[in-house]
């Protein structure tokens, strides 16, 4: 255990209720002041299959899983081999079972970890109503020192809408869990929290869950949702929301369908975007060019998963950073972004919107599964607000409206329907000024320069990377490997090491000028991704002039960049 | 179709666009162009409350030849594009337009969950039994003997589709086929359809002279329908299923409930983030 931060796995059979007590925990420490993270790791089952959640909680807010596992609460052992890689454990390490499960696996039992066996099953079977991931609470609360009353109020406000009764025997199957653990030596495990108050500056959030809130702070009014793993938590937070503030989600009937629906409601003047992963932005790739063609704003939020094809839908991978930056056809320029924390999918994705409305054009706004689906302890985000707009056509203009007038921002105005005088076809085909369909070369090639310096000749401001620390090494990373990365540049730092993270978060179009300023004294550059083909290193290497002796860490999912690995390729390079 | 700030003294040419049409000469689309435009006209409907939403191919292109608000898209997804477009601004009128290909074999999955959902637009498929913007390809309405070409030398071997009872079954609002030799008729059902509540379906036979010219016959081919428009799906049904497909008129109006999400703001963005306290 480090010493400000402790970590728990959660493991049993899909179904079992691993998540919900999970979430619990996360969000019972938090209403004692803690910050923390928790990652879910499930196989494809409903049912069934295995499930572990990895709960890493800390007085700091925390960035990333840790290294190794302090406790693992096994509530079976049935499928825990299946990501015995995905939970390092240690002599340290405690590991708490169930004493009718049966023996341990050999992997785990190698880790050199203290077993402690306890009647979980058969306390559970002498509780009415009892269930199994309840008494896991109460087993964790004790084993945390998480107090009774942050607990009970977390539990009330999950079980209450379920009636008294199902109430009653959740509480009671955690004060069960926690008289099972008196007796044992865990004070080791407590991390004192602040207070136990209600507290309205700490928000407990999903990344995905954020999205959809950038996504609606950023104005986005219609959403066409086709369910995908892992993305689909963006619209089901969106469909009962998006409501409340006068907009509307419709379910299309496959992902062809909800990307067009959005260019049509976009069309219509208003705010929309759609959210998918892998095989779901393959689809929709076609009609992405179309937005770009026809110069209708959209956001298209993609929540990468392992590829190709359907890959391993629950794991996380940054590998659709190709698709993203290269997949349309034709000249096709539009934006890519990227939020690089689970707080950062609300900024990221309202950044989008905003620069999808006032460009004109489409966003592809890149997250995944260890984002989206992770739940994450954190500080209130700022209210941030971008005033700038749509740039829409006003009625009686004095001179003939076009729709694709060339101008000096290469940003026309947009007609909305309803405007009189400003009656004009959008269209995929190239076109003139007036949108009239065209296959000159000088249309094209004015529509085709229009487009491209609209995108390249916006002033990003100071969100295109966030940048930290300073000295001749540097660490370019992005995505959800910027939260390994700034932890081992925070231990190197205490190390006593210079260096700098660079995490990018507007990946096209690319800030040539701008990475060049940041790197300008860099000796060694260390680059952090997670795919295989080293998409984000050969990215860097087509677009920007990367100085000194570069190394790449890159591996592909499904195990998470752990800090303690970038450390080491830190540590290891001088 | 909801009550729109009317505008009267336009006439069907005030609709219509400068630009000279790609189609071929004695091309059936003209015809529905111009039907298309006497319908609006006596809808009398402001011109920038209309939207005319299309896909690819030869017919596609009509946004264009009217001066509407208009959007053609990209191959097949005209009803997507249109579903997004009235779903989010209901006080537009929403006029889809297409060919049999772009509709019925690439679309045909937004053909059917359009019909579904019942979205309050009207859909005017023009039905020339052939890909005539690639040069005369099969298209799911093409018959399975014929042999004209390149691509199936031997005729598809495919049982032609068929739209209306598709169309009826997949839960459209209304039903109808139009003939372009009759332009009258045509304007009169487009503007019945657009008056209808929910996803109205109007095929129109619209002959392609180059590529299917026997359907140059179709002049004497095709005639009325014999029967009463009926608000009863079996019946439609039975009478769409016994029909060669060459008989026109308005088979079905029903009473199907209308896909219309209410837009209502009841919460601010700050509500909402309540949520997320711990």
């Amino acid at each position: 255990m480090s010493a400000e931060t402790v970590s728990i796995a959660i493991t049993g059979a899909g179904g079992a209720g691993v998540m919900t007590a999970a979430q619990m925990v996360l969000n019972a420490a938090a209403r004692t002041g803690l910050y923390g993270l928790m990652a879910r790791s499930t196989g494809p089952q409903i049912r069934g299959g295995e499930a572990a959640a990895f709960i890493r909680l800390g007085a700091k807010p925390v960035n990333c899983l840790d290294n190794r596992f302090d406790v693992m609460v096994s509530l079976d052992w049935l499928n825990v081999e299946r990501f015995a890689a995905e939970i390092p454990l240690d002599a340290a390490s405690l590991i708490v079972c169930d004493a009718d499960a049966g023996p341990p696996p050999s992997r785990i039992v190698a880790s050199g970890a203290q077993f402690v066996t306890l009647p979980l099953q058969q306390t559970v079977k002498s509780l009415p109503g009892g269930r199994l991931n309840m008494l896991g609470l109460g087993v964790l609360a004790a084993i945390l020192g998480v107090p009774d009353d942050a607990i009970t109020v977390v539990v009330e406000k999950a079980l209450r809408k379920r009636g008294q009764a199902v109430l009653d025997a959740g509480l009671a199957g955690v004060t069960a869990g926690r008289s099972l653990v008196e007796g044992l030596d865990v004070g080791r495990f407590h991390l004192q929290g602040a207070s136990t108050a209600a507290r309205t500056d700490r928000w407990s959030v999903s990344g995905n869950e954020m999205a959809g809130l950038g996504a609606v702070r950023g104005g986005i009014r219609f959403v066409a949702a086709y369910p995908i793993t892992p993305a689909t938590e963006i619209l089901e937070w969106l469909a009962p929301n998006l409501e409340k503030v006068g907009g509307v989600l419709v379910q299309a009937e496959d992902e062809l369908a909800s990307i067009n629906m959005i260019i049509g409601a976009s069309f219509g003047g208003t705010p929309s975007l759609t959210a998918t992963s892998g095989p779901g932005l393959a689809l929709m790739m076609e009609a992405i060019g179309l937005s770009v063609a026809s110069e209708t704003p959209i956001v298209v939020v993609n929540v990468m998963r392992g590829g190709p094809s359907t890959g391993i839908p629950t794991k996380s991978e940054q590998s659709d950073l190709n698709i993203a930056l290269y997949g349309l056809h034709g000249d096709a320029p539009h934006i890519v972004t990227a939020a690089n924390s689970i707080s950062d999918c609300l900024f990221t994705t309202q950044w989008s919107v905003h620069l999808a409305e006032q460009l004109q054009a489409p966003v592809i706004t890149l997250t995944d599964q260890s984002l989206g689906q992770s739940r994450a302890v954190i500080d209130r985000p700022a209210d941030i607000s971008f005033f700038s707009k749509r740039e829409t056509f006003a009625a009686a203009a004095a001179t003939p409206y076009q729709r694709y007038a060339i101008t000096g921002s290469g940003v026309s105005a947009m007609a909305i329907p309803g405007t009189p005088g400003g009656e004009y076809v959008a269209d995929g085909l190239e076109h003139s000024v007036t949108g009239r369909p065209s296959s000159g070369a000088e249309d094209h090639g004015e529509q085709l320069a229009k487009r491209a310096r609209k995108l390249e000749d916006l002033d990003y401001g100071q969100y295109w990377a966030e940048i930290e620390g300073e000295g001749p090494l540097a660490v370019v990373t992005w995505g959800s490997c910027a939260g390994p990365v700034r932890e081992a540049a925070e231990l190197a730092r205490a190390a006593g090491m210079d260096l700098r993270v660079i995490s990018l978060r507007l990946l096209a179009p690319a800030q040539t000028d701008r990475l060049e300023q940041a790197l300008a004294g860099v000796e060694r550059l260390l680059v952090v991704e997670q795919s295989h083909s080293r998409q984000f290193y050969r990215y860097l290497r087509a677009f920007y002039d990367l100085p000194g002796e570069i190394r790449v860490f890159s591996r592909p999912g499904p195990l998470p960049i752990r800090s303690s690995e970038v450390l080491q390729h830190i540590q290891s390079w001088s | 179709m909801s009550a729109l700030p009317e505008q009267t003294a336009l006439s069907a040419s005030d609709f219509k666009s400068d630009y000279r049409p790609v189609w071929c000469p004695g091309c059936g689309h003209y015809s529905v162009l111009s039907s298309l435009t006497k319908a609006l006209a006596e809808l009398a409907v402001r011109r920038e409350d209309i939207a005319v939403i299309s896909g690819i191919g030869c017919s596609s292109r009509i946004p264009a030849y009217t001066n509407l608000y208009g959007f053609h898209s990209v191959h097949g997804r005209a009803l997507a594009v249109a579903t997004g477009l009235k779903v989010a601004r209901p006080d537009l009128l929403v006029i889809v337009a297409g060919g049999d290909g772009d509709g019925y074999s690439i679309g045909g999955n937004h053909f059917i969950h359009a019909c579904r959902r019942n979205v309050d637009m009207t859909y005017i498929v023009m039905d020339n039994q052939v890909y005539g913007m690639t040069k005369g390809q099969a298209s799911p309405t093409t018959p399975a003997d014929w042999d004209k070409s390149k691509l199936t030398p031997h005729g598809t071997g495919v049982s032609p589709f068929h739209p209306l009872a598709v169309a009826l079954a997949a839960g459209a609002n209304f039903i109808a086929r139009c003939f372009a030799g009759d332009p009258n008729g045509t304007a009169r059902v487009i503007t019945e359809a657009v008056r209808h509540p929910g996803f109205s379906m109007v095929q129109v036979l619209s002959p392609c002279v180059t590529y299917q010219p026997e359907q140059r016959e179709w002049k004497n081919t095709v005639r009325k329908a014999d029967i009463v428009t009926t608000s009863e799906a079996d019946l439609a049904a039975r009478w769409l299923m016994a029909d060669d497909g060459l008989s026109t008129g308005v088979m079905y109006k029903g009473h199907r409930p209308v896909y219309r999400p209410e837009l209502e703001e009841t919460a601010s963005v700050a509500d909402l983030e309540k949520w997320f306290a711990v």
